[in-house]
């Protein structure tokens, strides 16, 4: 008898070796664990065997059984595991294959410049001012201290609608308008972005419509220093903080006295080079202290207050900083240009 | 300004400092210099030569053989194809082994069988631009003065080893538009004097005011006319210096009187005219304003018709001169002529600009009388003129002037501060240095406890205040040793207006979204003008446009938004989404600024989004765009509060358009382009919309208030309803909405059946509702009252039938 449960044994193991699936596992565990199994039947013919001998048998079945239960057990397991396995092998995708794309669009490359300028100068404790572009002569020209007939008109031809009503030529009538609005009471300190208008035939370097973004501050004690500090200031954050600027005399009517300001080429550091014209030096903005006749018309006391102005062109600067050749290309609105302006 | 650095030395003394040197200098301190322009073009080896012996070219019509002494050794031979070579000119000769401009190098030649050692060369083969070559040369080669020295270096001679700097002078400073005004701008630049050209007149014993007598009518446009009358002068050409500074400076040389009064002109910026005295025709000048309708044929041959606002130099009877402008031709120097009366006047720049507006006629003259001239230099320029006609021309100057002068000059004094230099500034400029800059400047000034008086020279009319000071120190000071400062005082935070922060989330929301932002020009034509636009008004024309396409303002963005789509569909770019922020323009009255708006404006073509392996495909339609404009109107928090309505526009599908209505307001349309419209502008099925995109930025919102996460579970309904098919969804479920009551929190539309399984002209729109109490669970009973109130509103309000 113990001969015939360890042979069983043997079987049992070997046939739970050779099963290859859970449906074959589960036939082994029926055949000899079942209660028409070998083992039982083993179990029945315990009667025949003495009172001494009967728990020794009986622990042996425990063992026997316990041990078939046991290899039953870790078989499923691997097969179990074999089985995820295989259900995976054959879920696997392709992860080259093209995901779902996500539309997105982009700022245009000018509103891109403007807002970081905007944001640079918020910084800085600026506000945003904005104004009609279609504009009264008064305060696109003669608020800024360009009379009627006064030779720097010729400067700027512009798009009259009537004798008095124009296209504004520069961004600087929300300068006049901020500043009367002020009643004479400082601080002013504003950026005013914004479209602007000249009779210019349009080509590759001229646009009879473009944008324009001016800044201002007036208040006591504001000096020409400020001004270079200030642009210094926005120089480094826009093009880099080891940028230097310079200023050179210049001429505006609104501004006494001028400047033009030339920002350390961002390209080649300084040394010269295609950009630059080989002078190391990008002329980006004109400046200068607020003219005391344009404070006058505003309505502030020249001998209290002082101020200084600036402004420059973003598509300029767009031009500079992507090395966008055509001025064309801001107003075509090609989508195999605008896109190209996708990134942060 | 063309500034020859040769020339400028007679004025200055510019030992040490090269012309390139010389520009820097002179653009650092506020005069930009454009170019400085090198004139000798790569020549070497060309001297004067002296033409011994001329005979016709045995083989060939148009050569001619030349013996020609060049001061070395033995006459050469030389084969020259100029017309004009004759014996006895003196003449520019490269000789064997010269080079010429292009790096043409001279080697000893045959030409038709005859040795050539050397050439005899044209100015232009030289380097000189063809418009300033003397008439006489043009054609052929230059003739030099009789004294020219033989061997001489010809370059030199020409002013060919010059170099111009090209000043780009800005309004203000008119007085750099002479050599003159120039020179002291250096000086105080370098810190250095001026020399100015001495006169020495001689007149003989003759009264002028016995040959003419001058009136002038307008003085207020004319404050100072002066003139001198110089007989017997023998036209000719001038010296060679002359022209070659003339050349230098860019104006071409005639003769030896026109050449002076143009020499003077760039001397002193006084423009100046000699007029035939022979042929004025009368003995008196009068200086008026033209009759309208009077005419006079100018210098260039050309007749002009005149109006009372030109100015007009006239003998009395009719006009010999466009003030300011141009001489007539009546009365113009000819060759014979042989009395000259020059004219040296000071005109007001305001007439004469005038007259160049309306004649289209700019000349060196008029550009220094619109900028304005020094009338202290008037009479001087006329002496100085003259002494040199009677050097260069032979010519007997009369004794004295005829003058009306009439000018109010008073010397402008201005008061100023070391302090408020340096406060405007934010220097520390010492007193001493502010002295020495004046000094240089050549200004007059005292100077009393750190208050300077300083009396401006009338040659710098662009200073009258204390900021004109202030930019003089600066700039002489260096702009280089300005401090960098911030301003100091009150400290604000800057930020965004609520409405500016709120476009720039629309911005990013629409490209996030798909779109991509344009910008169009404002400009259109006047069919363009009004089409799609929300409002109308007169169309705002401009006065004098530069063509018919950007003639009239718009009135919305949609127009140049459809030419964008077109421009990339051309381009093979078929699948276009764009969206613009920007302003239209409504007129207000011809004296009013117009209403500028600003819109949001969009068009969408072709497919919208494409995954295709995965086949997934789905073109622009309706509703991609209206589910755009939906969460938009989420991002504001107008979701509830914006209603389409079907609606008929122009240029839309009659079909395929909705108004968009904010509190019950149109602010905006979404529609398909009619297909006219599409085929107009060569496009595909093609959406558009515009919203008035103040009225979104400014409708009043509530702030967000929390509301509690569902804490029990919902119900969830589904109902298809069969209507008739002109029952819009949105007023089926705004009925729902309206019966559903508080417990009704959701509403979606999932199914739309229009088809063979319903009777003809229904349509069915399944509805799936969510119901939820935040206080409870709801039971099964307390729901179904509800949804069969729902239903029964729209069975009564819409005769809908649930579908089996």
């Amino acid at each position: 008898m113990k001969e015939r449960l360890q042979q069983l044994q043997q079987e049992a193991l070997e046939k739970i070796e050779q099963a290859n699936d859970l449906k074959a596992l589960n036939d082994v565990r029926v055949a000899y664990l079942g209660k028409k199994g070998p083992i039982t039947e083993v179990l029945r013919g315990m009667g025949a065997l003495s009172p001494e001998e009967r728990p020794l048998m009986g622990a042996l079945v425990n063992d026997v059984r316990e041990a078939i239960q046991r290899a039953l057990e870790a078989k499923q397991a691997t097969l179990e595991q074999e089985e995820v396995e295989k259900k995976l092998a054959s879920e696997a995708i392709d992860v080259t294959l093209p995901g779902r794309p996500i539309r997105r669009g982009n700022h245009h490359p000018l509103t891109r410049v403007i807002e970081e300028i905007e944001d640079l100068f918020i910084g800085m404790g600026y506000t945003i001012a904005e104004g009609p572009e279609v504009e009264k002569d008064y305060y696109n020209f003669e608020a800024l201290n360009l009379p009627k007939g006064h030779p720097a008109r010729d400067m700027q031809d512009s798009f009259y609608i009537t004798e008095e009503i124009l296209l504004r030529t520069h961004t600087s009538p929300v300068q006049a308008r901020t500043m009367e609005k002020h009643q004479g009471r400082g601080p002013v300190k504003i950026i005013c972005p914004g479209k602007v208008y000249r009779r210019d035939n349009d080509d590759a370097t001229h646009s009879h419509q473009f944008t324009q973004i001016e800044g201002l501050v007036v208040d006591e004690n504001i000096r020409m220093s400020d001004l270079k500090g200030t642009l210094r200031e926005f120089a480094r954050k826009m093009f880099g903080e080891d940028r230097d600027i310079r200023f050179r005399p210049s001429f505006f009517p609104f501004t006494e006295p001028s400047v033009e300001v030339d920002v350390s080429c961002f390209n080649c550091g300084g040394h010269g080079c295609n950009v630059c014209k080989g002078t190391g030096w990008i002329e980006i903005l004109g400046a200068g202290m607020v003219h005391p006749n344009v404070l006058e018309m505003a309505g502030f006391d020249s001998k209290k207050y002082t101020g200084f102005a600036f402004g420059m062109g973003p598509e300029r600067i767009a031009m500079l900083k992507y090395g966008i050749d055509d001025i064309r290309h801001f107003y075509q609105n090609d989508v195999r240009f605008l896109q190209q302006f996708h990134r942060v | 300004m063309f500034v020859s650095y040769k020339w400028l030395q007679e004025y200055v003394d510019l030992t040490g400092i090269t012309a390139k040197q010389l520009a820097d200098r002179i653009t650092k301190a506020g005069i930009e210099v454009e170019s400085v322009e090198v004139r000798n073009k790569g020549i070497q080896g060309v001297v004067i030569g002296h033409v011994i012996e001329r005979e016709q070219h045995p083989n060939a019509d148009k050569l001619s053989k030349c013996l020609v002494d060049i001061g070395e050794g033995e006459p050469v031979q030389i084969i020259c194809g100029a017309p004009n070579v004759a014996k006895g000119q003196k003449v520019a000769v490269a000789k064997v082994g010269a080079v010429l401009p292009g790096n043409f190098k001279i080697k000893r030649a045959k030409l038709r069988g005859e040795e050539s050692n050397g050439m005899i060369c044209s100015l232009q083969e030289l380097g000189v631009e063809s418009k300033l070559v003397p008439k006489e040369y043009a054609d052929g080669i230059f003739v030099f003065p009789s004294d020219a020295p033989v061997g001489a270096d010809a370059l030199q001679l020409l002013y060919l080893d010059d170099e111009v700097l090209e000043l780009s002078l800005t309004p203000n400073r008119a007085d750099c538009l002479s050599m003159i005004g120039v020179a002291y701008e250096v000086a105080a630049i370098l810190g250095r004097s001026v020399k100015l050209p001495t006169i020495e007149l001689h007149e003989n014993n003759e009264n002028v005011h016995d040959y003419i007598s001058v009136r002038v009518d307008a003085q207020e446009d004319n404050p100072l006319y002066a003139g001198r009358i110089v007989k017997n002068v023998k036209i000719g050409p001038s010296p060679l210096w002359m022209q070659a500074r003339l050349m230098a400076a860019g104006i071409r040389p005639h003769n030896n009187v026109v050449d002076i009064t143009n020499y003077i002109l760039l001397e002193y910026g006084q423009p100046l005219h000699a007029f035939d005295y022979d042929r004025l025709g009368s003995k008196e000048i009068v200086v008026r304003r033209a009759k309208n309708g009077e005419t006079i044929v100018t210098l260039d041959d050309v007749e002009r018709t005149l109006t009372e606002n030109h100015l007009v130099i006239t003998n009395g009877k009719e006009p010999v001169a466009l003030a300011g402008v141009m001489g007539g031709a009546n009365s113009e120097v000819k060759n014979d002529t042989t009395t000259v009366f020059i004219e040296s006047a000071y005109f007001a720049s305001s007439v004469v600009r005038q007259a160049v507006k309306d004649h289209g006629l700019r000349s060196e003259s008029s550009t220094r009388f619109e900028k304005g001239i020094d009338p202290a230099r008037t009479k001087e320029a006329l002496d100085r003129a003259a002494a040199l006609m009677a050097e260069y021309a032979g010519g007997e100057v009369v004794g004295g002037v005829v003058e009306v002068n009439t000018l109010q000059q008073k010397d402008v004094v201005v008061t100023i501060t070391l302090d408020r230099i340096n406060n405007v500034l934010g220097t520390a400029i010492t007193k001493e240095e502010v002295a020495g800059i004046l000094t240089n400047l050549q200004f007059t000034f005292t100077e009393h406890d750190g208050t300077f008086m300083i009396t401006i020279p009338s040659r710098r009319a662009d200073i009258t205040i204390e900021e004109d000071i202030i930019e003089e120190v600066a700039r002489l000071y260096g702009y280089d040793h300005l401090p960098a400062t911030l301003p100091i005082g009150e400290a604000k935070p800057g930020k965004l207006t609520p409405y500016q922060a709120k476009r720039r989330h629309v911005r990013r929301y629409l490209e996030d979204a798909g779109l991509f932002q344009a910008i169009t020009y404002s400009l259109t034509n006047e069919a363009k003008a009004m089409m799609f636009a929300l409002e109308t008004a007169t169309p705002i024309r401009l006065a004098l446009p530069m063509s018919e396409e950007r003639s009239v303002l718009r009135q919305s963005l949609v127009p140049h938004l459809l030419e964008a789509a077109s421009y990339n569909r051309a381009r093979q770019v078929e699948n276009v989404a764009l969206y613009e922020i920007g302003s239209v323009y409504l007129a207000n009255g011809e004296h009013e600024l117009p209403n500028e708006k600003e819109r949001l404006a969009g068009v969408l073509t072709g497919v919208w989004h494409a995954h295709l392996w995965q086949g997934e495909k789905k073109a622009v339609d309706f509703y991609v765009v209206k589910g755009i404009l939906d969460g938009l109107f989420a991002l504001l928090g107008l979701e509830n509060r914006v209603e389409y309505k079907q609606a008929k526009r122009e240029h839309l599908h009659p079909g395929r358009t909705a108004d968009m209505l904010l509190d019950g307001k149109t602010i905006g349309f979404i529609g398909q382009l009619h297909p006219v419209v599409q085929k107009q502008f060569d496009l595909k099925e093609t959406y558009v919309f515009e919203l008035d995109l103040e009225a979104l930025l400014k409708a009043e919102v509530d702030d967000i208030r929390y509301t509690a996460i569902p804490r029990f579970p919902s119900i969830t309904r589904d109902i298809a309803l069969v209507v008739d098919e002109h029952v819009v969804a949105g007023d089926l479920e705004r009925a729902i909405i309206e019966a559903g009551g508080e417990l009704l929190k959701d509403v979606s539309i999932f199914d739309v059946y229009k088809g063979d399984r319903l009777p003809e002209g229904k349509k069915s729109i399944a509805f799936s509702l969510r119901y939820y109490d935040p206080e409870r669970t709801l039971t099964d009973e307390e729901v179904t009252n509800v949804h069969e109130q729902v239903i029964k509103a729209v069975e009564q309000q819409f005769g809908a039938t649930l579908r089996g």
